[in-house]
C-alpha cells in the first residue's frame, strides 16, 4: 500500500477531496483534523514535512489556505495536506508541539497572512518587528506592495536565563565582519554559552510580495537575488517549477549546463565555507590558500558564464548561453584546483592547532537534526542521509554516478570533511556532464505560461530549496520560497550549547547560513 | 592584461590617493543593509591573495568607530533603516558613504516597497555610487577612487 492509500485508509470521509499533479498528491482535509493527520504522515509514515505555506484565495472561494508539504523521496513524490480557513475566524491548530520544524513557518503565516496557529508554544513575531502595526499582513491580496505602515511602539521579549553569574551578550545587527545582518543574544556563565537566542529577519526584503508584482520574465533575476551566492539553486528551482506548469521539456543539452552551474557553484561555495572556518581559528595560510582557490573557481565562472557568481544563464526553458565551447578550459582548470584543493585538506587535516578548534566543536546530534529538519551538507553530517539530487532528481543528475557523502559526529569537523568530499564529487559530476554533453537546443521557446501551480526542488550548497508557484494570467499568483536557511537556522541555538564564547564564529561558519534567503 | 596587473595599476594609484588625502591608510567600514549577500561575497574577495587591498593601504574594520568610510549594500531594509542610521552617526567625520551594487545605489530590484525603503542615499548622504549587481573587485577599487578625488575636493573648498 502506497502512502496515499493509507491516508486514505485511516482518514477515509475526513480526506474532502484529492487531486494530483504531476508527482504532487494534493488532499484537501478538515482544519480539526490537521495536527492527527499531519503526525501520522510524519510520525507514522516517517515522511519528513518540507515546506508549509499559506495562501489568500478570498477572491476564489473566500478562504485562506494553508499547506503541508510532505516528500516521499521513495517515489519521487509530494503529499500535499490542505486546510481551508476562513476570513471571520483566522485560526486553526498548531502542529509545532508534535513536528517541531513547523515552528517558524507557523510564525510566518501569523504575520504574513494573519492566520493564528493556537496552541503554538512560542507566537511571538517572527517577520513583523515590533515596530509593525497589528492587523497589518503583508501578503494579503488586499495589501498594497507600495504601503510603507506607520512605525508604532513596541517591544520584542527575548527569553531570559537568570542566575548568579549569567550575563547577557547581545550581538549584531552590525557585525564585526564582513557578514549580513541578524541579532545574536547569548547567555553566558563564565565562557560557556549556556543559551542561545537569534532573531533575524533584519534582511527581510518583501520578496514573495515582489514576485506578484513583476513580469515572469523579471520574476528569474529575482530568484537569482534572493541568497546572492546560491544564485543557480534559486533560479534553477525557480525554472523547474513554472516549466512543469507549463508542461516543458528541457532539452537535454540545457539540463546539463544547468548541472555543471550548480556543481561550480557549489564547488565555490564549500571552498568559501572551509576558508571561513580557517579564518575563524586564525590559521591565515590555510585561509588564504582556501580564499584564493574560491576565488579561482570565481574566475572561471566569468570565463565561462560572464558573470563571476554564474548569474544570467537560466531562463524559464532552458538556458540562455552555450558553455560547451569551454570544455577544455573547464576540465582543465577543475583539475588544478581539485589537485590544489586535495593539498590544502591534508594540510589542513594534519594542522593541530586547527583539529583541535574543530573536533567535537558544534555538534547537532542527530534526533536534533530530525527534528528540525536540518538540510544540506549540515544535515548530511548530522547523519542525515538525505540529497535532493537523488531523492527527487532534476537536471540531469539522474543519468550520472556520485556519491551522497554523509557522516555522523555532526561536529564542525564533521561538517567541514562532507563539504571536501562533496567538493570532489562535484569536480566529478562536471566531468561526466561535459563528457556526455549532448548536441542540441539550448532552450525551448516560451511565450505564456498557462494558469497552474507546481513545486520546484533542488539541492542548493546550502540544502533543499523548494518553490511553490501558482499562476494565472501569465502572472504569478504566490510564490512560496523556502531556501534551506529557514530550516537551519534553530539548529545553531543547539549547536552552540556547551561551547565557548569565542567557538561561536567557527560553528556559525560551519553551518554556512544565509541571512538573506532566511528573512526574504 | 591579467587580473593581478589590473590590480597592481590600479592599487598603486589608490594607494597614491590615499597618501595624499588621509596620510595614511582608508579605514572602511562595510555595512551590509539588506543585500542579498553577493555584494558581500565580493566585498570578501577584496581581502583575498588575489586582489589584497591591505597591501594598497586599505583596511576593513570592525567598527563604524574606526573607519573613515561606509560602504553600504543592499536596499536599505526597513528592518535596517535605524541600524545604518546609528552606525552612520557612529563614524567620526571626515566621513565618507559609498553606495555598493545596484541595491545600494536605487534599491534595484527590490525598489521602493513595504520592506525596502529603496537605496541608500534615501537614508545617508551617499558620496559615491558603485554600480553592479554585484560591482567586480575591479570596480569597487575604482569607486573607492572616485571617492577619494571627492574628498579631496571638499577638503580643497574648505567643505569639511
Ligand atoms: S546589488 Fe545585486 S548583488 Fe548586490 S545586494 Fe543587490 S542584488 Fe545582491
Amino acid at each position: 500500500m502506497n502512502s496515499i492509500e493509507s491516508i486514505k485508509k485511516e482518514f477515509n470521509t475526513n480526506v474532502l477531496e484529492v487531486s494530483t499533479s504531476h508527482n504532487e498528491t494534493y488532499l484537501t482535509v478538515k482544519k480539526e483534523l490537521i495536527v492527527k493527520m499531519c503526525d501520522y504522515i510524519y510520525h507514522h509514515l516517517n515522511l519528513p514535512i518540507v515546506c508549509i505555506f499559506a495562501t489568500d484565495e478570498r477572491k476564489i472561494d473566500g478562504s485562506f489556505k494553508i499547506h503541508y508539504v510532505f516528500s516521499e523521496v521513495k517515489d519521487d513524490a509530494f503529499i500535499i495536506l490542505r486546510i481551508s480557513i476562513d476570513e471571520e475566524n483566522p485560526k486553526y491548530p498548531s502542529i509545532t508541539n508534535k513536528i517541531a520544524s513547523a515552528n517558524w513557518y507557523e510564525r510566518e503565516i501569523q504575520d504574513m497572512f494573519g492566520l493564528v496557529p493556537q496552541g503554538h508554544p512560542d507566537p511571538r513575531r517572527l517577520m513583523n518587528f515590533e515596530d509593525w502595526p497589528a492587523g497589518v499582513h503583508p501578503l494579503r491580496k488586499d495589501f498594497d506592495i507600495k504601503t510603507k505602515p506607520p512605525r508604532v511602539d513596541g517591544e520584542y521579549i527575548y527569553r531570559r536565563v537568570e542566575g548568579e553569574g549569567v550575563y547577557e551578550i547581545p550581538v549584531g545587527p552590525v557585525h564585526a565582519g564582513v557578514i549580513e545582518p541578524g541579532h545574536f543574544r547569548f547567555s553566558v556563565a563564565g565562557e560557556p554559552i549556556i543559551n542561545l537566542e537569534i532573531r533575524h529577519f533584519y534582511t527581510h526584503k518583501g520578496v514573495e510580495k515582489l514576485f506578484e508584482n513583476i513580469s515572469i520574465d523579471k520574476a528569474v533575476f529575482l530568484a537569482e537575488r534572493i541568497s546572492g551566492d546560491n544564485s543557480v539553486a534559486h533560479a534553477v528551482t525557480f525554472c523547474q517549477a513554472m516549466e512543469k506548469i507549463a508542461g516543458l521539456n528541457i532539452p537535454p543539452r540545457a539540463n546539463h549546463i544547468r548541472t555543471i552551474l550548480l556543481e561550480l557553484e557549489r564547488i565555490y561555495n564549500h571552498i568559501a565555507d572551509i576558508a571561513g572556518i580557517a579564518t575563524d581559528v586564525a590559521f591565515s595560510f590555510g585561509a588564504a590558500h582556501a580564499n584564493k582557490l574560491k576565488e579561482d573557481v570565481l574566475q572561471l565562472n566569468e570565463r565561462v558564464t560572464g558573470s563571476r557568481l554564474l548569474r544570467g544563464m537560466n531562463t524559464i526553458g532552458g538556458v540562455r548561453r552555450d558553455i560547451g565551447g569551454r570544455k577544455d578550459e573547464i576540465l582543465l582548470s577543475l583539475s588544478i584546483i581539485q589537485r590544489d584543493f586535495r593539498k590544502l585538506m591534508e594540510h589542513l587535516s594534519s594542522t593541530p592547532s586547527l583539529m583541535d578548534r574543530i573536533e567535537t566543536t558544534g555538534r547537532i546530534y542527530n534526533d536534533i537534526a530530525k527534528g528540525l529538519h536540518v538540510v544540506g551538507p549540515v544535515g548530511r553530517a548530522s547523519g542525515i542521509d538525505r540529497d535532493m539530487r537523488r531523492g527527487h532528481p532534476y537536471a540531469a543528475y539522474k543519468e550520472f554516478n556520485f556519491k551522497v557523502i554523509v557522516s555522523k559526529a555532526g561536529d564542525v569537523h564533521a561538517r567541514t570533511i562532507v563539504r571536501a568530499d562533496e567538493v570532489c564529487e562535484s569536480v566529478g559530476l562536471i566531468e561526466q556532464a561535459l563528457w556526455s554533453l549532448p548536441e542540441g537546443d539550448l532552450r525551448v521557446k516560451v511565450d505564456k505560461i498557462p494558469d497552474g501551480h507546481a513545486l520546484g526542488i533542488c539541492e542548493a550548497p546550502r540544502g533543499e530549496t523548494i518553490y511553490w508557484i501558482r499562476t494565472s494570467g501569465n502572472k504569478i499568483e504566490r510564490c512560496k520560497v523556502r531556501d534551506p536557511s529557514f530550516c537551519n537556522w534553530l539548529s545553531i541555538e543547539y549547536a552552540v550549547l556547551d561551547n565557548i564564547v569565542p567557538d561561536f564564529p567557527i560553528i556559525n561558519k560551519s553551518l554556512s547560513l544565509s541571512y538573506s534567503g532566511n528573512d526574504m | 592584461m591579467t587580473v593581478e596587473d589590473e590590480i597592481e595599476i590600479m592599487g598603486q594609484r589608490l594607494n597614491d590617493k590615499i597618501r595624499n588625502i588621509f596620510g595614511r591608510s582608508l579605514h572602511i567600514r562595510e555595512v551590509d543593509a539588506g543585500s542579498c549577500n553577493a555584494c558581500e561575497v565580493e566585498v570578501n574577495a577584496l581581502s583575498n591573495p588575489i586582489y589584497d587591498i591591505e597591501r594598497f593601504g586599505l583596511h576593513i574594520v570592525a567598527s563604524p568607530r574606526h573607519a573613515d568610510m561606509l560602504l553600504v549594500t543592499g536596499p536599505v531594509t526597513r528592518n535596517m533603516e535605524l541600524a545604518l542610521l546609528k552606525t552612520y552617526n557612529a563614524t567620526p567625520s571626515p566621513k565618507l558613504v559609498a553606495a555598493m551594487g545596484s541595491c545600494a545605489c536605487n534599491g534595484g530590484i527590490f525598489g521602493d516597497t513595504y520592506a525596502s525603503c529603496g537605496g541608500v542615499d534615501k537614508i545617508i548622504p551617499v558620496d559615491v555610487y558603485i554600480p553592479g549587481c554585484p560591482p567586480r573587485p575591479q570596480a569597487v577599487i575604482f569607486g573607492l577612487m572616485v571617492a577619494l578625488d571627492k574628498l579631496e575636493q571638499k577638503i580643497r573648498k574648505k567643505e569639511v
